[in-house]
C-alpha cells in the first residue's frame, strides 16, 4: 500500500542565547493507510514534539509533512487530536464539546444529523448516561473518553494521540485501551501515537517506533508487531512473541538511559535484538511505576 | 480564641456596640440651664466633641427619614430610600457606561502586546485620579447639555473612575486563558467569532467579574462625591446639604446608609462572581 502520511527530514530547533537548540533531527517516517504506528522514548525525547507538528500546534523548523498527497499547513479539523489532558471546555457539557468540533466539520449536515454523529460516539465509548454533565462532574477517565469521542466524531484522515491514558490509573487506562482499539478497527483511521508504555505500545500498534533521546532525536529502532487483529488483551499478552518484543523494547529504552545518565562513558555493548536474559531489577527502575509487579517472567517468555 | 455557639452573630454585635457606646460617650450632649422659674436660661453642647450628635439624637432626627423611607417633601427633603434609589440609579448608569466600554477595552489589552504598551502608562496615570479632579472636567465637557449637564458630567466621573478594575482584569483574564483551550480552538479551525464566545469570553469571565465587583465599588464611592458637586438629589447630595444645613445628625444617617448599601452591593456581586468561578 502507498504511503499515505510523510515525514520528510522533519526537524525542529529553538533558537538559545547559545545558538539554536535542535530538539529534533531529520526525522523520517511513512505511515500506510490505515496503520497504527506508535513512537516510543524516553520523556524529553522529542516525540511529542514530531505529533506537535504534525498536528500543526509546533512549527516546522526544517522539513516536511504530506498527508494524504498534501503538504500540512497549520492545524485543522482533518486530524482528531487527544491530548494527554482531555482539554474539554469546562463550561460546556460533553456533548456541547464534542459537538463544537461536529458544526465545524459537518457544517453542511442538518442539526438532527449532528446530534445523532455526537450522541452515536458519546454512547459507543460508554458515555450515553452521562452526555449532558459538564467535565467537572465526569471522573478523568470519563473526560478523556469525551476526548476520544471528540477525535473519532470529526470522522479524521488521522488520528494523533500524545500519551493518550498517561494520566489515568491503570484499570482505566486498559478499560480505554479496549475502547480506543475497537473504535479504530471499525474506523480505519490512521494513527499515530506517542506513549512511554511499552505494553500499550504493543498492544495497540502495528508498527513501534523508538526514537534516540533528544537533543537532535531521530528514528533509533522500528518493530513490526504483526500480533493478530481483532486484538484482545489477554491473546496478545500470550502470544509467543511479546515477551520478546517487550524486552526488545526495554532493552532499547534501556541503553539510551544509560547513554542519557553516563555520558562519556561508552555503553555497554548490548546486541541489538532480542536479548536472551531475564529482566534484571536495575531495569525496573526505568520503567513506569505501574509496570513494577506485573510478570516480567513468564512461562511463556521466550528463550 | 476558642469558638462557640452563635459567635457569628454574637462577636459582631458586641463589636458594633463597643463602636456605638464609644461614639455615644466622645458625642456632644446638649445641656439646658433653667432659671427658678423654669424658663430656658441658656442651651449649651458639653462633651469631648460638643458638634458631635450622640446616638439619641442622631436617630431622633434621623427618625422621619427611616420611618418613611419612600416619602417625598421637597427635592433635597426625601425619604432615605428614596434617595438611596436615586443614587443607585445614577451608579448604574455610570457602571454601565463603565462596563461596556472597559471590557472590550481590558479584551483588546489582553490580546495584543502592541495595545498594552501603548495603554499602559496612560492607564496606569489615569487610574489613581480622584472623582473630584474628573468631575469638574466633567462638567465642562457636557457645558452645552444645559439642564443635563449635570447628570452627564456625573456619569462621566462614575465611567471614568470604576473602569480600570474592569479594564485590568479582563486583561489579565485574557492573558490567563490556557493555552489548552486556544488549541483546541485551532484544531477545531474555529471561525475568530466562534473562538472569542465560545471560548474566550467564557474562559475570561471569572476574571471579568472580580473586575466587575470591584468596579461596582469604586462606582459606589463615587456617587457621593459627584452627587456632592453636583447638588443631585441622593445620598450624598442630602449628605452635604444637611451639613450646609448645620443638620449633622443626618450626616451619620447618610454614612450609615452609604456604608450599608455598598456592603450589600459588594455581597451580591461576590455571589455572581462564585457562581463563575465554578462554572
Amino acid at each position: 500500500m502507498s504511503d499515505y502520511v510523510e515525514l520528510s527530514n522533519l526537524t525542529k530547533t529553538y533558537p538559545t542565547p547559545k545558538g539554536p537548540a535542535v530538539i529534533v533531527k531529520d526525522f523520517n517516517l511513512r505511515i500506510k493507510k490505515g496503520e497504527f504506528v506508535t513512537l516510543i522514548g524516553h520523556s524529553g525525547c522529542g516525540k511529542s514534539t514530531v505529533l506537535s507538528m504534525l498536528a500543526g500546534l509546533n512549527e516546522i523548523t526544517d522539513g516536511g509533512i504530506i498527508l494524504a498527497g498534501k503538504e500540512l499547513a497549520g492545524p485543522g479539523p482533518d486530524r482528531g487530536i487527544v491530548f494527554q489532558s482531555p482539554c474539554l471546555l469546562p463550561w460546556m457539557t460533553a456533548f456541547e464539546n464534542v459537538m463544537l468540533g461536529v458544526e465545524q466539520v459537518f457544517f453542511t449536515a442538518s442539526k438532527e444529523e449532528r446530534r445523532q454523529i455526537v450522541e452515536y460516539y458519546l454512547t459507543v465509548v460508554g458515555l450515553g448516561d452521562a452526555m449532558h454533565k459538564k467535565p467537572a462532574e465526569l471522573s478523568q477517565g470519563m473526560r478523556q473518553r469525551v476526548g476520544i469521542a471528540r477525535a473519532f466524531a470529526l470522522k479524521p484522515k488521522m488520528l494523533l494521540l500524545d500519551e493518550p491514558f498517561g494520566m489515568l490509573d491503570s484499570l482505566t487506562r486498559y478499560e480505554l485501551q479496549q475502547v480506543l482499539i475497537e473504535l479504530w478497527r471499525k474506523n480505519k483511521i490512521t494513527a499515530l501515537m506517542v506513549t512511554h508504555d511499552v505494553d500499550e505500545a504493543l498492544f495497540l500498534s502495528d508498527r513501534v517506533i523508538c526514537m534516540t533521546d533528544g537533543p537532535e532525536a531521530e528514528v533509533g529502532d522500528i518493530l513490526e508487531v504483526n500480533f493478530p487483529r481483532p486484538r484482545e488483551r489477554k491473546a496478545v499478552m500470550e502470544h509467543p512473541d511479546y515477551y520478546k518484543f517487550r524486552e526488545h523494547l526495554i532493552e532499547f529504552l534501556e541503553i539510551h538511559a544509560h547513554k542519557k545518565h553516563a555520558k562519556p562513558a561508552a555503553p555497554t555493548a548490548v546486541p541489538p535484538g532480542p536479548p536472551p536474559s531475564p529482566v534484571s531489577p536495575s531495569k525496573l527502575s526505568t520503567l513506569d511505576s505501574d509496570q513494577i509487579g506485573k510478570p516480567l517472567k513468564s512461562e511463556t517468555a521466550p528463550v | 480564641m476558642k469558638s462557640f455557639k452563635c459567635d457569628w452573630l454574637i462577636l459582631p454585635l458586641l463589636g458594633a456596640l463597643i463602636v456605638i457606646l464609644g461614639w455615644h460617650v466622645l458625642a456632644g450632649k446638649k445641656v439646658v440651664t433653667k432659671d427658678a422659674e423654669g424658663n430656658v436660661a441658656s442651651e449649651e453642647r458639653k462633651g469631648a466633641i460638643p458638634a458631635l450628635p450622640n446616638v439619641v439624637e442622631t436617630w431622633e432626627s434621623s427618625k422621619p427619614y427611616i420611618v418613611e423611607p419612600f416619602a417625598k417633601r421637597g427635592e433635597l427633603d426625601q425619604g432615605i430610600l428614596r434617595f438611596t434609589w436615586l443614587s443607585l440609579v445614577l451608579v448604574a448608569k455610570g457602571y454601565l457606561i463603565a462596563l461596556v466600554i472597559g471590557t472590550p477595552l481590558g479584551f483588546m489589552i489582553g490580546l495584543s502586546k502592541f495595545f498594552t504598551k501603548m495603554t499602559d502608562p496612560i492607564i496606569q496615570v489615569l487610574r489613581p485620579v480622584s472623582p473630584l479632579a474628573w468631575l469638574p472636567l466633567g462638567m465642562v465637557l457636557f457645558l452645552d447639555a444645559g439642564r443635563n449637564a449635570s447628570e452627564l458630567a456625573a456619569l462621566f466621573t462614575i465611567a471614568v473612575c470604576s473602569m480600570w478594575p474592569t479594564v485590568l482584569n479582563t486583561a489579565v483574564g485574557v492573558r490567563a486563558i490556557p493555552q489548552d483551550y486556544l488549541n483546541v480552538a485551532k484544531v477545531l479551525k474555529l471561525s475568530r467569532f466562534k473562538t472569542l464566545t465560545k471560548v474566550m469570553i467564557p474562559a475570561t469571565l471569572p476574571y471579568m467579574f472580580t473586575g466587575f465587583r470591584l468596579s461596582l465599588g469604586i462606582a459606589w464611592l463615587v456617587i457621593v462625591a459627584a452627587e456632592m458637586l453636583t447638588g443631585r438629589p441622593g445620598v450624598g447630595g442630602f449628605l452635604w446639604q444637611q451639613y450646609n444645613a448645620l443638620i449633622y445628625e443626618q450626616i451619620i444617617l447618610c454614612i450609615l446608609t452609604i456604608g450599608i448599601v455598598g456592603f450589600i452591593l459588594d455581597r451580591l456581586m461576590s455571589v455572581v462572581e462564585r457562581r463563575f468561578k465554578t462554572a
